[in-house]
């Protein structure tokens, strides 16, 4: 397993830089994440972040258009706000698994 | 023998120089549930995974993209092996059954989360995906652009599409 050093947090992701341990998330450690990703986040990023979170912490598999029918955001807006595949790109800020859905 | 060193490294190099894939072109010719399908879920899963996305219907494809079939297209129950191995190939032909068959197929995909046509359509839209009709498959079956539905960006000729493909790490898939 690796660790990635995010401010001064060591944290274990897989070899994709996924999180495998979604408790060690903190909206500061996303803020940083999302730099490295190119995106600034805004209210609106955090809103789905939290969203995919919840949802992850349910147990309910994810999916692109799930996120569209949350009321957050719709699809187009998604992929505006985390470019470079939305789901895939969100899920690791957020903190979360690689989603595995193919839809 | 030096020849084979200098080959061998080439393909090497090629390997560790990872030429990713950036842009697919998807062309669907056929117009049965299960091939559509497979081509929408192509394309949008490039979008998805951050890449361009075209795709181009042709022949039967069309019903895909045409507002009156989109929502209503069949699987195929005669003629078709691989469906319900067990079931003898007359009774696939009863009067009723493709469209039953048909209809607990969807009933499958929604439970997977996978949409309805025009809703993957919109989806691909939205995604920044671009959807083209075939111009002569469109003439001879005398289909307008109004018929079809509103994701439809235009009716292309065959060398338009190709110019859809133009660039770097592009593929082109045929359904």
């Amino acid at each position: 397993m690796a660790q990635l050093e995010v401010n001064t947090f060591m944290i274990d992701v897989n070899d994709e830089g996924y999180f495998t341990d979604p408790s060690q998330w903190t909206s500061e450690i996303a803020k940083e994440l999302a730099d490295r990703e190119g995106i600034s986040l805004t209210d609106k990023h955090y809103e789905v972040l939290e969203f995919l979170r919840a949802k992850h912490h349910e147990g309910v598999p994810l999916s692109i258009r799930k996120v569209g029918k949350s009321g957050i955001v719709d699809i187009k807006q998604f992929y505006a706000l985390f470019p470079g595949g939305p789901l895939k790109v969100s899920s690791k800020i957020a903190g979360i698994p690689k989603p595995v859905s193919c839809v | 023998m030096e020849d084979v060193k200098e080959m061998t490294a080439d393909v090497k190099k090629n390997i560790e120089e990872k030429k990713p894939l950036k842009k697919v072109l998807v062309i669907c010719a056929r117009g049965t549930l299960e091939d559509v399908y497979a081509a929408l879920i192509m394309a949008n899963g490039a979008l998805s995974e951050g890449k361009e996305a075209k795709m181009f219907f042709t022949f039967f494809g069309l019903d895909a993209i045409t507002k009156a079939k989109a929502d209503h297209l069949h699987t195929a129950t005669v003629g078709n092996p691989a469906f319900m191995r067990s079931l003898p190939t007359m009774v696939g032909g009863l009067p009723g059954f493709e469209a039953l068959a048909s209809h607990m197929m969807k009933q499958e995909m929604d439970k997977l989360d996978i949409p309805p046509v025009t809703e993957f359509l919109e989806m691909i839209e939205a995604g920044g995906g671009e959807i083209y009709a075939c111009k002569l498959a469109a003439d001879m079956f005398h289909i307008k652009k109004e018929d079809l539905v509103d994701e439809v960006k235009d009716i292309i000729t065959v060398g338009q599409m190709y110019d859809l493909a133009e660039g770097d790490g592009v593929q082109i898939i045929y359904v």
